[in-house]
């Protein structure tokens, strides 16, 4: 048994890393898990969150990612996330503004799908935001 | 004389023309340079999405509780096509082979009874085919303002698709693309996006032989259901991202090709007018000297 978990981060644009790494600890959508060497095979859906990786050398050690799916398999973690960014590439400001932007759209957005969909879009700003403290 | 003059202006004009389909060339080749790049990068995502599926579905108990977007809504009546195309003219046949295999699709669909609605992706398509079809264009999305096509072009797309069925707008969506086959070639393409073509028994074997899990079988999270009714939509995003990813890097390509030809034709034309140019010049050279000799023999 290998004692490093292979770690791969996708995004839909490109390969973002592929590091040898102690442990990851995963935002699992029915709850967070941790993946060590010789963890059982496991899909799993993820929420917005937190990765943090352990014993990945200079590489960054949490990352930001808006959802996704996690695939384990033979000491190999795929994380499949359409929007991923290290903590500490995070900007506040930045984000404070998005988050106002967002609250507007709520507030023109009609009842239905599309209030639901700005909803959903503050609660992961506002997960990034709680983050980057 | 006129006729001189006019010949010379001809040479400039069509010089200057070369000249635009030369640089056009060069532009086209370098953005298909980088288009090919991103197609190469979005690669990984896609792939590992796919045997994600694949896993998964081969563990489904049964198809008949899977998501409606993989088992379709039950009905063939009402179909969506979604047409890629270029924002831009001056690529070849791109835009209009695309077009024609729509329009024979559409009549094709019609002459069984069924219900067409068009989503049009690109300029150029949604202009040729509201001529004719516009009571059918439900949608029409421009990427003109896009430099680099990014997954967040195709995320509002699939989002809208997804929506339209849930909504029961249609029952069957399919997407027309021109696939990049070489920097010579593209080949119009269309591709099944809803009901879900889940892959065949084939490919699951292979994704399963691919990743050694010593006799252990993946667990899900959330089960197999669910987490197939997250997978699916975002999937067709990608499958979405992949199709104007190709019809990006076809058309660089077609439109390389097709500048590169009109180039050369520009370089004959210039050789034959050249040609007529010299040729007449020595006319009126030769002619010119025959009035003074037999003005002098006249004396």
């Amino acid at each position: 048994m290998a004692d490093k978990v292979a770690f791969e981060l996708v995004s839909p644009d490109r390969l973002l890393m592929s590091v040898e790494a102690d442990a990851v600890a995963m935002p699992g959508m029915e709850g967070d898990f941790g993946v060590l060497p010789g963890h059982a095979p496991l899909i799993s859906a993820l929420r917005a969150g937190i990765i943090e990786v352990e014993g990945a050398g200079d590489n960054p050690d949490r990352i930001y990612i808006a959802g996704g799916f996690a695939e384990v398999a033979a000491d190999r973690l795929v994380v499949l996330a359409e929007e991923a960014v290290p903590v500490a590439d995070m900007d506040r400001a930045n984000l404070e503004q998005r988050i106002q932007a967002a609250s507007d759209e709520v507030a023109a957005a009609e009842e239905g799908e599309q209030r639901r969909l700005a909803d959903g879009k503050i609660a992961v700003l506002q997960e990034m935001l709680s983050a980057a403290r | 004389m006129a006729n001189l003059k006019e010949l010379k202006n001809r040479i400039t004009s069509v010089t200057s023309t070369q000249k635009i389909t030369k640089a056009m060339q060069m532009v086209a080749a370098a953005k298909l340079r980088r288009a090919q790049e991103a197609a190469e990068q979005s690669r990984p995502y896609a792939e590992r999405m796919e045997r994600m599926i694949a896993s998964v579905a081969s563990n489904l108990p049964s198809l008949d509780t899977a998501p409606p977007m993989v088992v379709g809504s039950g009905k063939d009546d009402v179909h969506l096509l979604v047409v890629v195309t270029a924002e831009r003219g001056l690529c070849g046949a791109f835009n209009s082979n695309i077009v024609r295999a729509v329009r024979r699709r559409v009549i094709e669909l019609r002459n069984s009874g069924k219900t067409v609605k068009l989503y049009c992706v690109g300029r150029k398509g949604q202009e040729s085919l509201r001529r004719d079809l516009a009571d059918l264009i439900v949608e029409y999305v421009t990427l003109r303002e896009v430099r680099q096509l990014s997954f967040a072009n195709a995320r509002p797309i699939a989002e809208q698709i997804a929506q339209m069925f849930a909504d029961d707008e249609f029952d069957v969506c399919t997407v027309y693309y021109n696939a990049f086959k070489s920097v010579i070639s593209q080949v119009v393409t269309n591709q099944q996006l809803i009901p879900v073509k889940l892959p065949d028994p084939e490919a699951i074997a292979a994704a399963d032989s691919e990743v050694d899990l010593g006799g252990a079988i993946y667990e899900y999270e959330p089960e197999e259901n669910d987490l197939l009714g997250v997978l699916v939509p975002r999937n067709m995003a990608v499958q979405i991202y992949r199709a104007l990813l190709e019809s990006g890097a076809a058309e660089h390509a077609a439109r390389m090709t097709s500048m590169d030809s009109a180039t050369r034709n520009a370089g004959d034309m210039i050789e034959g007018l050249t040609l007529t140019y010299n040729r007449t010049r020595q006319a009126i050279i030769t002619k010119e000297l025959i009035e003074i000799v037999s003005g002098a023999e006249a004396l």
